[in-house]
């Protein structure tokens, strides 16, 4: 009815929005212009080999790794709360994986399951305490991040007779037809086909210098895109959004906020599993110091992806760009003549800068007066 | 006691109440919150609920809506006995309540808001997913009955002055079906302006055959929606206010 919508639309006090306004108020916004200012710095500084297709995935592997992890905490972010054992989380479950894999000697079938298992119960338990005593999640999951540390130190050193390192994880998953769905890379095919009618660099023996796009770039991808269906196209990424908006105010109109959070807790686990599942079988082996520092990484990945610390407000594809942004700086830095360690300066800075960007958002989008 | 002035509002309304409350009483310990109080809302009414702060008037529609379950008394609902265990129960029975804290999110659309926690959905098993489209013209579309035109459906609620959120609640609990409407103080918070609309916007659902109670402490906001009135005093009703003769109508539309 087109007389409708002009009368929805006519009313003399409203100004017809410009479009850079509408733009404004994307959450994503921070994100993706941070991404165009990332490249533009480094395409003036930096070697050009870094914006060549190997280059390119050279960048790309890091900020999957923790992409994926910073996802996860976005949405848990949105839904009001924090999670520092997350990077913990990444050693409990290599540890997880490489005793059922290496000691047990079980098939990657079983025991990817398992591990997303166990790692779905912490994040349950952590949520589930969080919920029932009321607590901020900052200092519940705060002990997270030491037990699951420390549990994953003793439990290496119980799996491994005394050593902090589980070896043998490679030799224990060649071969399962489940491999090379998180390891190595895919599409190998399709770059040997266009090195073979010369369309990407190749080494002299004609195989091309990309051997196929590393695995974990497209779960990252594929995470991203999960996560933003569920957050602005389904009910749930209703139910997120009101649970970490007010939490009263979403229970009142029948939202369950407590099912909502312990889920989005499990959620995270399960991603930091994934993460430590790529990355063990990559590797080949696991060890306690894996994932460190990924808990406060993954939560300026979700920063700068635009999400408050408040809680209610946010996007996966902000997340997306923001560890993309994360990837580029610490390989980028390697490509230019500047000194590396510029590299947490680098962070800091762009960490406070989204800060006070989301808040000034934060205001345009409420109204704030 | 209430007082009946639907001489002013032209045709009494006959309907049979929707609600019934019959000598309610609700203790505390040995706190005696409500001594007796009858109450009814019929459909297409505006019933006022006065009375000074501690007169009972949060216990009385607490006990309405089922936060509270009453010491003594009946609660007739469409002339049965009922007794509500949870909010939720009233609410499924069209009892909606719009709290003072209105229960909305600014951060989030007047869409979300609207739709939260009761979204419309398409799509089967991994592939259900809320039905935006469906949401945004709804909600626009209801917006636009009770008088508001959005900027668009995506506009955060944050966005929308203290009247128009007011008027986003009460186009909720009436779009799923509310009954009856109990309206806690909807203008307390407001201006001139902005009270004229909700008052405008309540004339609106009495209109659609909605029974509305609107409960406040302002005499003149009362006067200028209400139908009926009763007075809370000490938790009984009291006498009723000075008979309604030269009420001011400007708020009606």
């Amino acid at each position: 009815m087109p007389t409708d919508a002009a009368l929805t639309m006519e009313d003399e006090r409203i100004k017809t929005e410009p479009f850079v306004a509408r733009l404004m108020k994307r959450p994503e916004l921070g994100a993706v212009g941070g991404v165009i200012l990332v490249t533009i710095f480094f395409f003036i500084t930096a070697d050009r080999s870094m914006f060549t297709l190997s280059g390119i995935m050279n960048f790309l592997t890091p900020a999957a790794q923790l992409g994926i992890l910073g996802i996860a905490a976005a949405m848990l972010m949105i839904g009001g709360e924090f999670d520092l054992s997350i990077g913990s989380m990444v050693a409990f479950a290599g540890m997880i994986f490489g005793a059922l894999t290496v000691n047990l000697g079980l098939p990657l079938v079983l025991s990817i399951p398992l591990t997303f298992l166990f790692a779905g119960l912490v994040g349950a338990a952590n949520g589930w305490i969080v919920i029932r005593s009321g607590l901020p999640s900052f200092i519940v999951t705060l002990a997270g991040l030491f037990i699951l540390r420390g549990a994953s130190l003793v439990g290496l050193k119980l799996f491994t007779g005394g050593s902090t390192q589980l070896r043998g994880v490679r030799e224990a998953v060649e071969g399962d037809f489940l491999t090379p769905v998180f390891s190595g890379d895919a599409f190998g095919f399709v770059f040997n086909w266009l090195a073979s009618v010369g369309l990407v660099d190749t080494f002299r023996s004609g195989l091309p210098k990309v051997p196929g796009i590393p695995v974990e770039i497209l779960w990252f991808v594929l995470v991203a895109l999960a996560a933003t269906y569920v957050l602005l196209r389904t009910a749930r990424g209703n139910w997120i959004f009101a649970a970490g908006g007010d939490r009263n105010a979403a229970s009142n109109s029948g939202v369950p906020v407590n099912k909502v959070k312990i889920s989005l807790f499990v959620c995270t686990a399960c991603a930091a599993a994934l993460v430590a599942i790529i990355t063990v079988i990559d590797s080949g082996s696991t060890d306690a110091r894996r994932g460190f520092m990924k808990e406060f990484e993954a939560i300026i990945t979700a920063v700068i992806g635009g999400c408050l610390l408040t809680g209610g407000y946010g996007s996966a594809i902000g997340a997306f760009f923001g560890a993309i942004i994360f990837g580029m700086v610490t390989i980028g830095l390697t490509y230019t003549n500047f000194d590396q360690d510029w590299f947490q300066v680098f962070l800091g800075g762009m960490l406070l800068i989204a800060v006070l960007f989301n808040n000034a958002i934060r205001k345009r989008v409420t109204g704030e007066r | 006691m209430t007082i009946d002035t639907k001489f002013h509002h032209g045709d009494p309304v006959t309907h049979a109440p929707i609600v019934e409350m019959k000598g309610i009483e609700k203790h505390f310990g040995n706190v005696i919150a409500l001594a007796g109080v009858s109450f009814d809302i019929r459909p297409g009414e505006c019933h006022c609920l006065l009375g000074d702060n501690g007169a009972g008037k949060s216990t009385f529609i607490k006990t309405m809506s089922g936060v509270h379950k009453p010491t003594k008394g009946e609660i007739l609902f469409e002339g049965k006995p009922m007794s509500f265990s949870s909010p939720r129960d009233a609410m499924e029975a069209g009892i909606a309540t719009v709290f003072q804290d209105l229960a909305m999110i600014p951060l989030m659309s007047v869409t979300r808001n609207f739709f939260m926690g009761r979204e419309p959905k398409k799509g089967k098993g991994l592939f259900e997913r809320m039905d935006m489209d469906a949401a945004n013209d709804i909600c626009v579309e209801e917006m636009r009955k009770m008088g508001i035109n959005l900027r668009g459906p995506d506009q955060a609620v944050g966005t929308l002055s203290g009247g128009e959120r007011q008027t986003v609640a009460i186009a909720r609990a009436v779009y799923f079906g509310a009954k009856v409407l109990i309206l806690d103080e909807p203008t307390s918070a407001l201006g001139v302006r902005q009270t004229s609309n909700v008052l405008a916007t309540i004339d609106r659902v009495r209109k659609q055959g909605v029974g509305v109670v609107f409960i406040s402490h302002n005499v003149r906001h009362a006067l200028a929606v209400g139908d009926r009135f009763t007075v809370l005093n000490r938790g009984k009703t009291s006498a009723p206010p000075p008979a309604a003769t030269s009420r001011p109508r400007s708020c009606r539309t």
